[in-house]
């Protein structure tokens, strides 16, 4: 139990759960079928690449160019689709997405590896230039009529639900089983494999993972090109969703994500971090941009809001830390024994 | 030979020009425990990664079970046996005790996916090897540093280790964790594994090694058994000069010119009742064990901590010390514990470490006064004997000794009432611990300030103190001069309380 309590990812469920009832209680929509299917279907995207997100933390990294490499995919195969007129199977789509992904990841790996810069300036410029190739050398526009196989895609559904009450249906996109085909997967490289025992070295104490054995470059570069294939993904996921493709959809979700995984107990300087944790840290920010209107909050205030408990999460446990450290811990005088005489105390 | 384990000779290891191995031998039997002493830049360290395969040696020869090789690479090293555990134990903080322990193993086997029952398995054998027991799924950061140097050992013996070389394994340790630590070295010792322990300890070296060797200068100045040494050789082979501290005895104490008092200091869980006075010409020491509360006592003089109760005077007036600023601001200095994280800006130069107590002083006309900063800097460099090459050098690529006198230069700029030194030699090589000492006694006699030696290092206490104070379970049990001690008697002052509770 006490294990439990210490842990960041019972206080989250707890503020989500606390959030669910609040929203419940004055708007009577939170706990209904289609607010449940609503939210799942906005938890696809970030949800996906939270834990990615969780990984590249975990090693000690940042990376915030994936946006730009989800756009960039999704976007060049669209529009390569679009001109080859391509009529075979949809699957071609995400795996063609998730390579392009993949080999731009991998150019973020490499550039980290080798250059040993901080990864947050690497990936600022590399994000840049990713941007800047699809708007100017791709000449990146909206395209709103799908090529075919894609647009097809975009109409399957799991299911529907039907509220009466509110004479609305909401219906779950097929693309929904990704997300806990990719939180699955990550979650066994973590934990199951030596390589993700690695990412853990590495976040942990770098040193000590090189003089272990751990090939710290190799893993580095992993990382980077696992987030670069989700991201290739998650962008194709995000076309198939909005039955568009809108070559600017994802700018600024790095932060979003970035957030989230933090308030999920992912630290930023590496080392901690689990799928659980960055799953419920996207779920949170999800219900918060979700609900607010339920709540009859106008939405620009869903940045505030998500704000705030980003500085008052991290701060509650940052306060703490200042607080210990202030305070002797340890009961050096071991006040329940019985007290020293007053003659001998005065000793000196 | 049978009983050889490893045989080093002539062994020879230059960096750009400077011979950090100079023609050294050296030779470990099986099951023999060796201590390897010398002061910084002595060699040892060098040694220790030609050994484990680390560097290449540019001349000389290793014999490992009578295989004669020219140098190690890292990998054969760990396959004959040799084992290093570094002084930062090269642990990972953020996983648990049994991952710890049995990954290394995992990937040198080259394991591809994790077995967790087969990783608990390897921990828990491991442990049960050295008769230790450390919760298996307690994350590695929660330890004390006793255990954390006990998982790099049960971690190191899983290769069929020979050689364990441990660099420092006792500086951080409570005098009951170095007998346990003991215990599992003497352990390895009875099957047969041998073991180099590099430590400056002499009553160490007394306790628990067959034999000793010293380096000075990348040279091999002596290899013999522990039993023909004694302090004053032992300080003669590391130094290269004979040096003999005495008894500090103040020319002068002016009784009636009090310092610094502190009159019943309370702090929760820390300490109670902590009351002293220094008068001019004094060191006061205050001594006592590993979380005796000697530390909580010298932060909270600082203003780390804030008192519950009790009053502080400087010079007779009193004074409210909530915080170190408060701290500065009233003149008292404090020279930390722990240089590395709270002494110094490890990345800055030399010189913005010496004057960045008193940046304030240099300014003039909001901007800093270049010519005033680098003389307040080459002055204190000149009075401590701060061995730099260039002022404008990273401090963290000195000594662990002069990083300490810059240290006391940084605070001496700020010309405090009080001076507080906790474990002011702590990690100190020996010539510059007794520069160290030397100084403050200079200091002392000077009667302006109020100077406070907090160590467990009961020599230097004893030596530089001339009135001690022992502390224990956060009260004081004890005031006496030093001339009415010796080593042996304080030790067995500081270690009352323990005994008692045992």
């Amino acid at each position: 139990m006490k294990k439990i309590l210490r842990r960041n990812e019972f206080y989250i469920a707890l503020t989500i759960l606390l959030l669910g009832i609040i929203i419940q209680t004055t708007s009577g929509q939170f706990f209904t079928a289609n607010n449940f299917v609503d939210l799942a279907r906005s938890l696809i995207v970030p949800g996906m690449l939270c834990v990615g997100v969780m990984m590249i933390l975990v090693s000690g990294n940042i990376d915030v160019s994936f946006p730009a490499i989800s756009m960039l995919s999704m976007y060049a195969v669209v529009k390569g689709f679009e001109i080859t007129g391509y009529q075979g199977p949809v699957f071609a789509a995400f795996i063609l997405s998730g390579l392009i992904g993949l080999f731009l990841g991998a150019i973020n790996g490499i550039l980290a590896a080798w250059l040993k810069l901080p990864t947050l300036i690497i990936t600022l410029g590399t994000g840049s230039v990713y941007l800047g190739f699809m708007q100017g050398v791709l000449k990146s526009s909206v395209i709103s009529v799908l090529p075919k196989p894609i647009a097809n895609l975009s109409k399957a559904y799991l299911f529907t639900v039907h509220n009466a009450e509110l004479g609305v249906s909401s219906s779950l996109s097929v693309m929904f089983v990704l997300l806990p085909l990719a939180a699955l997967s990550v979650a066994l490289i973590m934990r199951y494999t030596m390589l993700g025992r690695g990412i853990y070295a590495i976040g942990g104490d770098i040193i000590s993972a090189q003089r272990a054995g751990f090939r710290v470059p190799w893993i580095q570069i992993f990382v980077f090109s696992f987030m670069g294939a989700l991201a290739g993904v998650v962008g194709m996921t995000r076309v198939t969703l909005t039955g568009m493709c809108q070559p600017t959809t994802l700018i600024g979700i790095e932060m979003t994500c970035i957030a989230s995984v933090v308030l999920g107990g992912v630290r930023i300087t590496g080392g901690h971090g689990t799928v659980t944790g960055a799953l419920l840290g996207a779920l949170l920010l999800t219900m918060i941009s979700n609900s607010l209107i339920l709540l009859g909050i106008p939405s620009y205030w869903t940045k505030f809001a998500t704000g705030v408990l980003i500085v008052v999460g991290i701060g509650i446990t940052a306060y703490q830390a200042l607080r210990a450290d202030r305070r002797v811990m340890a009961n050096i005088l071991q006040s329940d024994a019985k007290p020293i005489p007053n003659g001998e105390r005065d000793h000196a | 030979m049978q009983n050889t384990l490893l045989k080093i000779e002539n062994l020879s290891k230059v960096f750009g020009g400077v011979r950090a191995l100079d023609a050294v031998s050296l030779t470990i039997n099986k099951g023999e425990i060796h201590c390897l002493a010398g002061e910084n830049g002595s060699g040892k360290s060098t040694l220790i990664k030609v050994v484990s395969g680390f560097y290449k040696p540019e001349g000389g020869v290793i014999t490992i079970d009578g295989k004669q090789y020219g140098s190690l690479s890292i990998t054969n090293a760990i396959r004959l046996g040799i084992q290093v555990i570094y002084q930062d134990f090269s642990i990972f903080p953020n996983l648990t005790v049994a991952e710890n322990i049995a990954m290394n193993y995992e990937l040198y086997n080259r394991k591809k996916l994790v077995s967790w029952s087969k990783v608990r398995e390897i921990a828990q054998e491991s442990m049960n090897h050295i008769g230790i027991s450390i919760p298996l799924e307690e994350k590695v950061e929660n330890l004390s540093v006793a255990d954390k140097q006990l998982v790099a050992i049960a971690r190191s013996i899983l290769y069929n280790a020979r050689l364990i070389i441990m660099d420092e394994p006792t500086s951080a340790l409570t005098r009951k964790e170095v007998d346990k630590l003991f215990r599992v070295v003497r352990q390895l010792q009875s099957e047969g594994v041998s073991i180099l322990f590099v430590s400056h300890k002499l009553d160490e070296v007394f306790e628990i090694a067959d034999k000793f060797t010293v380096l000075r200068n990348g040279k091999l100045i002596v290899t013999d058994d522990a039993q023909n040494i004694d302090s004053e050789k032992f300080i003669y082979y590391m130094t290269g000069r004979k040096i003999e501290e005495e008894y500090y005895v103040p020319e002068v104490i002016d009784q009636e010119h009090t310092l610094f008092e502190v009159r019943n200091l309370y702090l929760k869980n820390g300490f109670e009742g902590i009351s002293f006075a220094i008068h001019a010409g004094e060191i006061l020491g205050i001594t006592g064990l590993l979380g005796s509360g000697r530390t909580e006592l010298a932060k909270a003089l600082f203003g780390l901590y804030t008192i519950d109760m009790g009053s502080i005077y400087v010079d007779g007036e009193e004074v409210q010390i909530k915080t170190p600023q408060d701290a500065i601001r009233h003149r008292i200095a404090y020279v930390p514990e722990d240089r590395l994280t709270e002494g110094l800006f490890l990345s800055q130069s030399v010189k913005n470490n010496l004057v960045v107590s008193h940046i304030d002083a240099l300014l003039r006309w909001g901007r800093l006064d270049r010519r005033r900063m680098d003389a307040q800097a080459a002055k204190w460099i000149d009075e401590l004997a701060i061995k730099v090459h260039k002022l404008e050098d990273p401090i963290q690529t000195l000594s662990g000794g002069n990083q300490q006198k810059a240290v006391l230069g940084k605070w001496l700029g700020t010309s405090p009432r009080v001076l507080i030194l906790n474990g002011p030699t702590v990690g100190v090589d020996i010539g510059s611990k007794f520069d160290i000492h030397a100084f403050l006694r200079e200091l002392a006699a000077r009667a302006e300030m109020a100077i406070i030696i907090i160590s467990d290092d009961i020599s230097e206490v004893l030596k530089n103190c001339n009135r001690i104070l022992i502390i224990d379970k956060g009260r004081i049990t004890g005031e006496y001069a030093n001339t009415e001690l010796n080593e042996h008697s304080l030790m067995q002052r500081v270690t009352a309380g323990e005994v008692e509770e045992a």
